[in-house]
């Protein structure tokens, strides 16, 4: 017992803290072995599992229809790269005519009101229909009828309603004080929310953006409804071609191959964020 | 007084609801007088700097700086905020920004100062303060006394005209208090014309030319510092200042 002087000798503290995070790993580590030891076992015990095996987890199918339904997924970025923009733009607009004050906007205010009303009010695939069969009823060119353009404006001007309530809930969420902040420094009301209100909104919503941008990303197949080719219509081409629900499952797939990394990229960004402006080096 | 006084305030009135925070407010401030307002939380001090800074519009009165009624309703205060710095009790600075920019945005964005010169004299505004060493970090990495610095150096860098000082030691830590006090103390020998509204008595003895004894929306009674803390005329003055020395603070 001596001897361990010169060296560190763990406090009573030390030594529990150890045993309980020991615990805790081997109770997470055996938990997890049951469940996915169950579910591998008890499934293909099931009556249908051989049925549903052949139906939606053909290894042939698979290969055979993943390039095509990787290709038909490329109208499903196109879609969403070109839609995420104006959305965006849209929200802030909206969310900014919501937040004026002067009698004046009074038009403006209730205009952005019942836009978010009833644009979050309607299932998005009733949009779509609407939209989508509506609009080129007009009578309009050829050009103009394109499917994409008014299944892309639908997303549009439903999600711009959504995102719109997230940005507001972001402003009104930077406390009264930074305004005083920096009205105090004689900025105007448009300096204040560009300088100060805005950017620290936008780091707020984040998240909640995030998941919407998620939800997005799976709504663009919605648009398949009104006649485009992308992944969720070919894999129903595929399902159809080879009698199998396999494509379904490739097509899963393909949408988990984008979101999951979105996600794990915002998180990422906002823990950088985070480390870069908090409490980590008083001196 | 020979000259115009640089800020007058005449019949200031000012209520929340139902509740009336200032009550009649009249007072001069000569340029380069440091002017405390004492008493008791609610007595109107923050209520009154706010509205000299427009930040509150007052409902009754004037607010002259340099002769003109700068509280005329419809006047733009945009323009005026840049002549009177404040500096708040929670610093108010902008967290997503680094200590420089926060000190360089009002003259770059406000005052349209080419950028490099706004940091250029921001880091020469920070180093006067001790805080150049910080000028790359952010608040929420600073202590409290440092943060309030920064908040201090952020309304300088617009030379204001007049400073107003909201209990700018409150939120603070007591060891870090002097660090603010001494920040102060500097612009008072740089002749900076003040109000400031506080709870540390025996640097407002220290530092004052008139003391201003605030009791519920108005100065019942202002002086010189020895008059007001030695031989106060006003009961409610004498039991203010009873109540501060009892709990320790003076």
């Amino acid at each position: 017992m001596t001897e361990q002087h010169a060296g560190h000798q763990p406090t009573r503290r030390e030594v529990y803290d150890r045993a309980r995070r020991r615990r805790s790993i081997t109770i997470a580590t055996i938990s997890t072995v049951v469940v996915i030891g169950a579910l591998l076992v008890l499934i293909p015990l099931t009556p249908g599992w051989e049925k549903v095996q052949q139906a939606f987890f053909d290894g042939d199918v698979f290969v055979d229809t993943l390039p095509i339904l990787v290709e038909a997924f490329w109208v499903d970025v196109k879609i969403l790269v070109w839609s995420t923009p104006p959305i965006l733009i849209v929200a802030l607009l909206v969310a900014l005519a919501r937040n004026t004050r002067s009698p004046a906007l009074f038009p403006l205010r209730a205009f952005a009101v019942v836009y978010t009303d009833v644009l979050r009010g309607i299932p998005v695939i009733l949009l779509v229909y609407l939209i989508g069969f509506g609009v080129p009823a007009l009578g309009l060119s050829r050009t103009w009828a394109n499917p994409l353009i008014w299944g892309s404006v639908t997303l549009v001007l439903s999600y711009s309603a959504y995102v719109a309530e997230v940005i507001r809930a972001g402003i009104d969420s930077v406390h009264e004080s930074q305004r005083a902040g920096a009205r105090s420094l004689g900025m105007t009301n448009h300096q204040t929310m560009q300088t100060v209100i805005l950017p620290q909104a936008f780091r707020r919503i984040v998240p909640p953006m995030m998941n919407s941008f998620v939800s997005l990303q799976k709504d663009v197949a919605l648009v398949s409804l009104i006649g485009p080719v992308e992944i969720l219509r070919q894999a129903g081409i595929e399902k159809a071609k080879y009698a199998n629900f396999t494509p379904y499952v490739a097509a899963s797939l393909i949408f988990l191959a984008m979101t999951i990394p979105c996600t794990r990229l915002a998180d990422w960004a906002l823990a950088r964020q985070r480390a870069k402006t908090g409490a980590t080096a008083i001196s | 007084m020979t000259a115009d006084p640089k800020l007058s305030l005449r019949g200031i009135r000012k209520s929340f609801g139902d509740t009336t925070v200032l009550d009649g407010i009249d007072l001069d401030v000569a340029e380069g007088d440091v002017i405390t307002l004492i008493g008791a939380s609610g007595s109107g001090k923050s209520t009154l700097l706010r509205c000299i800074n427009l930040l509150e519009p007052v409902a009754e009165g004037q607010v002259i700086l340099d002769g003109v009624d700068i509280a005329e309703p419809g006047l733009d205060p945009d323009p005026i905020r840049r002549r009177i710095g404040m500096v708040f009790q929670s610093f108010n600075l902008f967290p997503h920004m680094s200590v420089i920019d926060n000190v360089a945005v009002g003259p770059h964005k406000v005052l349209g100062a080419p950028k490099s010169r706004a940091r250029a004299d921001g880091l020469a505004m920070l180093t006067r303060l001790g805080l150049a060493d910080r000028a790359d970090a952010y608040p929420d990495q600073l202590s409290g006394g440092q943060q309030q610095r920064v908040a201090i150096a952020r309304s300088l860098a617009m030379n204001p005209e007049v400073m107003l000082l909201d209990e700018i030691t409150s939120a603070l830590d007591p060891e870090l208090v002097g660090e603010v006090l001494d920040v102060v103390r500097g612009l008072k020998e740089d002749g900076m014309t003040m109000l400031f509204a506080t709870h540390e008595m025996t640097f407002a003895r220290e530092i004052s030319d008139r003391v201003c004894f605030l009791h519920q929306g108005r100065i019942l009674e202002e002086g010189p510092p020895a008059q007001i803390f030695e031989s106060p005329n006003e009961p409610r003055t004498q039991a203010f200042l009873q109540r501060v020395i009892d709990a320790g603070r003076m």
